[in-house]
């Protein structure tokens, strides 16, 4: 990737926030960020509505069978490289439904991961410093 | 534009922030039929229930659903006190109510934002997640966290309200009672956002009652059933308040139900606060006996119901979990027949869907496609801007 | 609450009645009596569906109709038993729209047949990974992880 790209994707990383099968509570967490206590947009981190635009995956929840090649289809369709942050205790470990007949565990078994935030949920606190570190790493 | 068209919604979105997946039928731009494709979020709750006790059970219904994460717990250990015949403590009766209110105003302020935000007024959005935040520092005062409170257990309560909690309580309440009722006003008095409201998907009474909806939903199409005065648990029976009903049965009634609500659970909870009496917050329950018990309460969406089968050990043999979502996604299915395209995106969250409740629970597919949310989203903005026009706003 | 459990007795006498406690009352009925039981509750009673509830017993499938009386606030529960080799239950989706769901979501998770169902599809399971013949909700259902390939 040129140098050029690169600080661009620094300085404004663009984000597409993928539910797979949440409790909705990292979810609202994300959504928060974006409202005037937290207010990332002044980071420039801006929430974009399809995956094609995306720099970052935000992902929450676990991953169930029916979601699942809806999940590899998202990721297909993101423009790489794409960062990969999974957002709260399900993404990292699948958690409390680890023992369920419809989970298929957690995401680094189905997409490369770049940063790992646990919590249920994390604190918005805790979601922009893993995203800045993520973003540190490239 | 003669002939049918499918139009797919989901089952990712930017901004209903869950998978969901429905498909509009539309000819021209009228939707004439509507599928609902659930499934995305079935984690298989019912399952691993029986797996674990009684009292990790309601760390599990927690995560049900982030946003009516009080209800589920509290509606579990109800289905374990009903087992039991169990009274618990007065004390846990209040601190359940209080939280369970809590919850009632931060989920409705988060529904009023997103309603603000599908017909393209962003302004309403962030301000009512503005002081949604307020709530949510109350939570994390009381319970230690901001969402999952972890507050139920059967018999009582975990956390106790310390004397010092109370006054940042009281001032939270003040200040979201003062802005709810701005909120409300800047609501009701814009011509705008009225028209796009008023007279949109609406649901009979009769619709209402064939497909049993609860909570605001049917409180909006003239069904005056709340859970909290039909079946007092908690403290409910012990304070004052009302039942907010209106016959209407559009998106404006259900919103002004939603708005109106919010002013009775501050209410309830001064007066949770004022009347709180000393004592231990829970019962001890020495063991489960072999029965069966059900629990309900009023979520923020409805009444969310709970069945338990005990067989003597100390783990359930089967607990069901029904979330108000399920009955009242159910009834988009007539709500959204008839309305517009531009206004299907409102009416769909007029009930205020989870989906991670109902389901405990597309290759965008085939050449038909037509729209995305994207462009949904933008047909309601549009028409939001078309009325703002002609009314030379 | 009273009243409508002796009007209920007076219609049904064959069904078993057990009180719980002041609000739940358990009703079970023979299974072809079951339409009957709820439309009784429904349409002559103004009474409300919370849900359905299917058990996997000893005795065989329980199936369960909540009913919730919202202007007493009793909760009225129609039971319903078939033997595991039969299990069959009439479906009230045709003339009861909130049914619709949760009885696909038993004959789904649980095997229970609802003859007369308009619709019985999948609800809830996937439409690429999934095994029809898996019954997660019966109790002799495999519970070991290496079943499911995970």
């Amino acid at each position: 990737m040129s140098k050029l790209g690169l600080w661009g994707l620094k300085k404004s990383p663009w984000v597409y926030h993928l539910a797979a099968a949440p409790c909705n509570n990292c979810d609202i967490e994300i959504l928060e960020l974006l409202t005037p206590r937290y207010d990332v947009e002044r980071f420039g981190v801006v929430l974009v509505g399809s995956p094609r635009h995306a720099d970052a995956l935000l992902v929450t929840g676990v991953i169930n069978r029916k979601s699942l090649p809806r999940v590899l289809e998202v990721y297909e369709q993101a423009a790489k490289p794409c960062l990969v942050i999974c957002i709260g205790s399900c993404t990292c470990n699948t958690h409390i439904f680890r023992n369920s007949y419809n989970v298929v565990g957690p995401y680094d078994k189905h997409l490369p991961v770049h940063a790992y935030i646990p919590g249920c949920p994390p604190k918005p606190e805790a979601m922009i410093l893993g995203v800045v570190k993520a973003l540190s790493k490239l | 534009m003669a002939g049918r068209r499918i139009v797919p919604i989901g089952p990712y979105h930017p901004l209903q922030e869950e998978p969901e997946f429905f498909k509009l039928v539309v000819e021209g731009e009228k939707v004439v039929d509507i599928e609902i494709h659930i499934g995305y979020n079935h984690r298989g709750h019912e399952f691993i229930s029986p797996e674990l006790t009684y009292d990790q059970v309601p760390f599990l219904v927690e995560r049900i659903c982030g946003i009516c994460s009080n209800s589920h717990p509290m509606a579990a250990v109800m289905a374990v006190e009903d087992i039991c015949n169990l009274e618990i403590p007065e004390r846990a009766k209040y601190l359940r109510t209080i939280v369970h209110e809590l919850e009632r105003i931060h989920s409705h302020l988060l529904w009023v934002g997103l309603a603000g935000h599908f017909i393209g007024y962003n302004t309403v959005w962030m301000w009512a997640w503005k002081y949604r935040e307020h709530v949510l520092e109350v939570f994390e005062m009381l319970v230690g966290n901001r969402n999952h409170y972890a507050m139920n257990k059967p018999g009582g309560v975990r956390h106790d309200l310390r004397p010092e909690m109370v006054k940042p309580i009281r001032d939270a309440m003040d200040l979201v009672e003062k802005k709810v009722w701005m909120l409300t006003k800047a609501v009701l008095d814009d011509p705008v956002i009225l028209s796009r409201l008023e007279g949109v998907g609406i649901l009979t009474r009769a619709q209402a009652l064939a497909y049993s909806t609860t909570g605001p939903t049917s409180r909006g199409s003239g069904v005056p059933w709340d859970v909290r005065r039909d079946e007092p648990h908690a403290a409910y029976g012990l304070v004052d308040w009302n039942v907010i009903c209106f016959p209407e049965g559009d998106v404006l009634a259900k919103t002004k139900v939603r708005m109106l609500e919010m002013i009775e659970s501050v209410k309830i909870i001064r007066q949770c606060l004022d009347r709180i009496p000393e004592g231990p917050i829970e019962a001890r329950i020495e063991e489960v006996p072999p029965g069966e018990g059900c629990g309900r309460t009023e979520a923020p969406r409805g009444e969310v119901f709970h069945y338990m089968r005990s067989d003597g050990t100390n783990r359930p043999l089967r607990h069901k979990v029904r979330a108000p979502s399920y009955m009242n996604i159910a009834s988009n299915k007539v709500a959204c027949v008839g309305g517009t395209i531009a206004d299907a995106a409102l009416t769909l969250a007029a009930v205020d869907p989870c989906y991670c409740c109902t389901e405990r629970m597309a290759a965008f597919e085939d050449g038909r496609l037509k729209y995305t949310w994207n462009e949904l989203l933008k047909l309601s903005w549009q028409k939001t801007e078309r009325v703002r026009a002609r009314m030379g706003r | 609450m009273r009243e409508a459990e002796s009007k209920l007795r007076e219609r049904f006498p064959e069904a078993d009645y057990h009180r719980h406690n002041e609000n739940r009352l358990y009703i079970r009925v023979p299974r072809e009596r079951l339409t009957d039981a709820c439309r009784f509750l429904h349409q002559e009673r103004g009474m409300r569906l919370c849900i359905c509830t299917g058990i996997d017993t000893r005795e065989g499938f329980e199936v369960l109709y909540h009913f919730s009386d919202d202007d007493s606030g009793g909760l009225y529960t129609l039971k319903v038993v078939v033997p595991k080799d039969d299990p069959q239950v009439d479906s009230q989706a045709g003339w009861f729209p909130s049914t619709d769901w949760i009885e696909r979501e038993m004959h789904e998770l649980l095997g229970i047949d609802f003859p007369g169902h308009p619709d019985m599809q999948p609800l809830l399971t996937s439409d690429t990974d999934w095994n029809p013949d898996w019954k997660p909700l019966r109790r002799d259902y495999e519970r070991r992880a290496e079943k499911h390939g995970r």
